[in-house]
């Protein structure tokens, strides 16, 4: 019940759509037949084939690198070491950036040093692994290896600035309650 | 697909040899969220599949190909940016977009902005950090993110 209330909209589109591509296949109706044997087809059976395999890594990685396991060994982790520590947990996340924001809040009463918090933010959003199937099957190796490497950089460069900025400055985080 | 076919076998075999109940349950959690994206992924299909089939893919590759330049660039930023969509779903959009002649460096930065900057987010970002940092990382995730396009887009060739 919850899943149709959820996925209403989508529902009612993949229900029309359908309709739509009986009545083109019933009537022979032109434009119709050229949807669904040009484009759709091909990003339908991609899709299909590609999609439980990647379901079925996603699930394996999670069940045998629970992320709680790196995120006990984060304390005040501060330095090279507490930066790495941070990115892998960072990796081994999924979600959207604002779901990064109350676990940097975590980290930080956690003692976690300013530039960590930032390193965090950057690799949150730049690598993830249970996504990173999904890029390199979508996109490809070297597409997925480019981005990924040219983005580092970005990121580092990104949290040395801003750690800059706070130098002087009050930094505070906090959490929504 | 024969890589990712290999790949996923192997981890399998490995992890069904390792522990065959963590095996079910990581099998159990990847159904789970594939069910889960399913029908979001199919209305993405659908209507990137109607709009392929109405907007001509010259006019496409002349917005976001390789000869689009700086525009593209900026347009392509400016989506990531705004947009609210998950990885799961991106990605795959995002190599219909290839093959429908979208170059490689303009999706890097459609990627990179997507991850990274959150105009529409911004108001959390801002109730944790302040406006000021939400602002700061913000602006310099946007700049980064096209040096990260230029970047691609000069090394693309080259490899």
């Amino acid at each position: 019940m919850r899943f149709i209330k959820k996925h209403g909209v989508n529902i009612g589109i993949i229900v029309a759509f359908s309709l739509f591509a009986g009545y083109s296949v019933y009537t022979d109706y032109l434009p119709g037949l050229e949807i669904l044997k040009g484009n759709f087809r091909t990003f339908i059976t991609e899709l299909i084939s590609m999609l439980p395999l990647m379901f079925i890594l996603i699930g394996l990685f999670d069940v045998w690198l629970p992320k709680e396991k790196v995120q006990k060994h984060i304390g005040a982790g501060s330095g090279i070491k507490g930066s790495l520590l941070v990115a892998l947990l960072a990796f081994m996340q999924a979600g959207p950036l604002y779901a990064a924001f109350p676990v940097a809040y975590t980290l930080w009463k956690k003692g976690c040093s300013r530039f960590n918090i930032f390193i965090y933010l950057g690799a949150f959003s730049t690598l993830k692994i249970p996504m990173l199937m999904f890029e390199i099957g979508f996109l490809g190796v070297k597409f997925s290896l480019l981005r990924i490497v040219l983005t580092m950089p970005a990121v580092i460069a990104i949290a040395f600035i801003m750690d800059r900025y706070y130098a002087k400055k009050s930094f505070e985080i906090k959490s929504l309650q | 697909m024969k890589l990712l076919l290999i790949i996923t076998g192997a981890c399998l075999i490995l992890s069904f040899i390792g522990d065959r109940r963590k095996t079910a349950l990581g099998l159990k959690k990847g159904a789970m969220m594939f069910l889960k994206i399913l029908p979001t992924i199919l209305t993405v299909i659908i209507v990137v599949s109607i709009l392929l089939y109405l907007v001509p893919e010259q006019k496409i590759a002349g917005w976001f190909g390789e000869e689009s330049g700086f525009d593209g660039y900026m347009a392509a930023a400016l989506v990531g940016s705004i947009s609210l969509i998950q990885g799961f779903i991106a990605f795959p959009m995002a190599g219909v977009l290839v093959q429908s002649g979208v170059s490689y460096p303009v999706i890097a930065i459609f990627i990179t902005t997507l991850l990274m900057v959150g105009i529409m987010t911004m108001p959390v970002e801002a109730r944790y950090f302040g406006w000021r940092m939400a602002l700061i990382r913000n602006s310099l995730a946007f700049v980064f993110a096209l040096v990260v396009g230029v970047f691609m887009g000069f090394l693309w060739n080259l490899f």
